[in-house]
């Protein structure tokens, strides 16, 4: 089926390494659009910066000013220990923010449709919490999950609902940023499915494909916005979360 | 998983491929690259973006921080050099005045010495004048003396018809002349 909309997160193999310790480890395309996110993310950074210019040209103030914004949302959430975090927490950004850029060219995979790559992603962000909270406090770490304040006999359940949370977090963090990839690319495909069958049955059909079209290019707008809201958004949870390794107690 | 799991035995007894974000078997490749792309992307920024674009924005923000001492020094200079110069302007008044007040007070003082030279002047004018009317009064007093002695030998002589003496008469008018 030509326009089935699941079809582009089809993931295919361009280098086939099948059997690499009994492991599947091709070079597919998913593949190819991390190492295209990569590479197009570190030349902007890169040569946005290689002029080193007091006043910055316009490549380097945008270098300048996605740094800026990384860099101010992780002190406002996590202070100024938690710039420690600055490198991590800017290339996840960036490199969610160029994924699901890149996925909004028609025919491009889109990297974090994939929910095993966001899952990867949010348990590299509460690992790092984890490790870091139990190397830098101890055992005081566990005091997360016990606030301040609560009568004793509510501790237990409070302690619960809070481990509870803590657990969900790599599964909400992950789960946000795949689905709305997902269910966004397979909208715009149904839409842009609804032109194509419109359009094939005649005059008619031309102009009654009007209406989807300008749903497809409205959501095409709307896309674009959700793939950097959903950067956005993954890179404040990641700064709350490394908030919570800095500052255990409530 | 067990979704995973429901879904892809779903999709396997429909005879058709498993959704593919769902399918298992491409995770192992998915992951791999991943660690190696976001791995090296990582060092990347760590090593090289974030240290060099922080080292940008330092700089800039230092120079601006010099901007704004160089220019607060230069503002404390323009304001000394303001107040020196009202300093000095009010001095330049004071003395203005100074010597507009001396100018003032010596002409005054040859005005009045002047003055006082002139009237000294008119005094001893004033007083020479007195003098020789003094004078004249007296020889004309004096004549007066010999003028009654005339006038008086010339009334007898006209009514009696005698003749007096010179001494007589003379002594007749001082009588009379007191």
């Amino acid at each position: 089926m030509a326009n089935d909309p699941i079809k582009q997160f089809e993931i295919t193999r361009i280098v086939p390494l099948e059997n690499v310790a009994g492991l599947d480890l091709s070079f597919t395309n998913s593949s190819l659009f991390m190492v295209a996110s990569v590479a197009a993310a570190s030349a902007f950074l890169y040569f946005g910066s290689a002029n080193r210019g007091l006043v910055p040209s316009r490549l380097q103030s945008m270098a300048e000013l996605s740094y800026e914004f990384v860099a101010s949302m992780l002190r406002d959430a996590a202070g100024t220990q938690g710039m420690r975090f600055f490198p991590f927490v800017f290339s996840l950004f960036m490199f969610v923010l160029f994924a699901n850029m890149f996925g909004m060219f028609p025919y491009f995979f889109t990297v974090t449709s994939h929910i095993i790559v966001t899952f990867a992603l949010a348990m590299l962000v509460i690992g790092t919490v984890v490790v870091y909270g139990f190397m830098k406090h101890g055992l005081k770490f566990l005091g997360l999950f016990v606030p301040e304040g609560v009568p004793g006999y509510l501790v237990p359940l409070v302690v619960l609902i809070e481990i509870i949370s803590f657990l969900s977090r790599p599964i909400s963090l992950s789960v946000r940023l795949f689905a709305n990839m997902l269910a966004g690319h397979i909208t715009l495909k149904v839409f842009a499915g609804f032109v194509v069958s419109l359009g094939a049955l005649g005059a008619a059909g031309v102009a009654g494909a009007i209406l989807p079209l300008i749903m497809v290019v409205a959501i095409t707008a709307l896309e674009f916005l959700v793939a950097f809201l959903q950067a956005y958004v993954f890179a404040v949870l990641t700064c709350m979360y490394l908030n919570d390794a800095l500052h255990p107690s409530h | 998983m067990f979704v995973t799991a429901a879904i892809a035995a779903e999709a396997a007894s429909e005879g058709e491929k498993v959704f593919p974000p769902f399918d298992s078997s491409t995770f192992a490749s998915q992951l791999f690259w991943l660690a190696i792309t976001f791995g090296f992307f990582y060092w990347f920024i760590a090593k090289v973006i974030s240290p060099r674009i922080g080292e940008i924005l330092e700089t800039r923000q230092d120079r601006i921080a010099g901007d704004l001492d160089m220019a607060r020094d230069l503002q404390e200079k323009a304001d000394e050099a303001h107040a020196a110069y009202e300093q000095e302007l009010a001095q330049a008044r004071t003395t203005a005045g100074e010597i507009g007040q001396k100018a003032r007070d010596k002409a005054k003082a040859e005005a009045e010495a002047e003055r006082q030279k002139v009237e000294a002047e008119l005094a001893t004018k004033l007083e020479e004048a007195e003098s020789r009317i003094a004078s004249i009064r007296e020889k004309a007093m004096a004549e007066v003396g010999s003028i009654a002695t005339d006038t008086t030998a010339q009334i007898v002589d006209q009514l009696i018809g005698t003749s007096v003496t010179k001494a007589e008469l003379t002594k007749a008018v001082g009588a009379a002349r007191g």
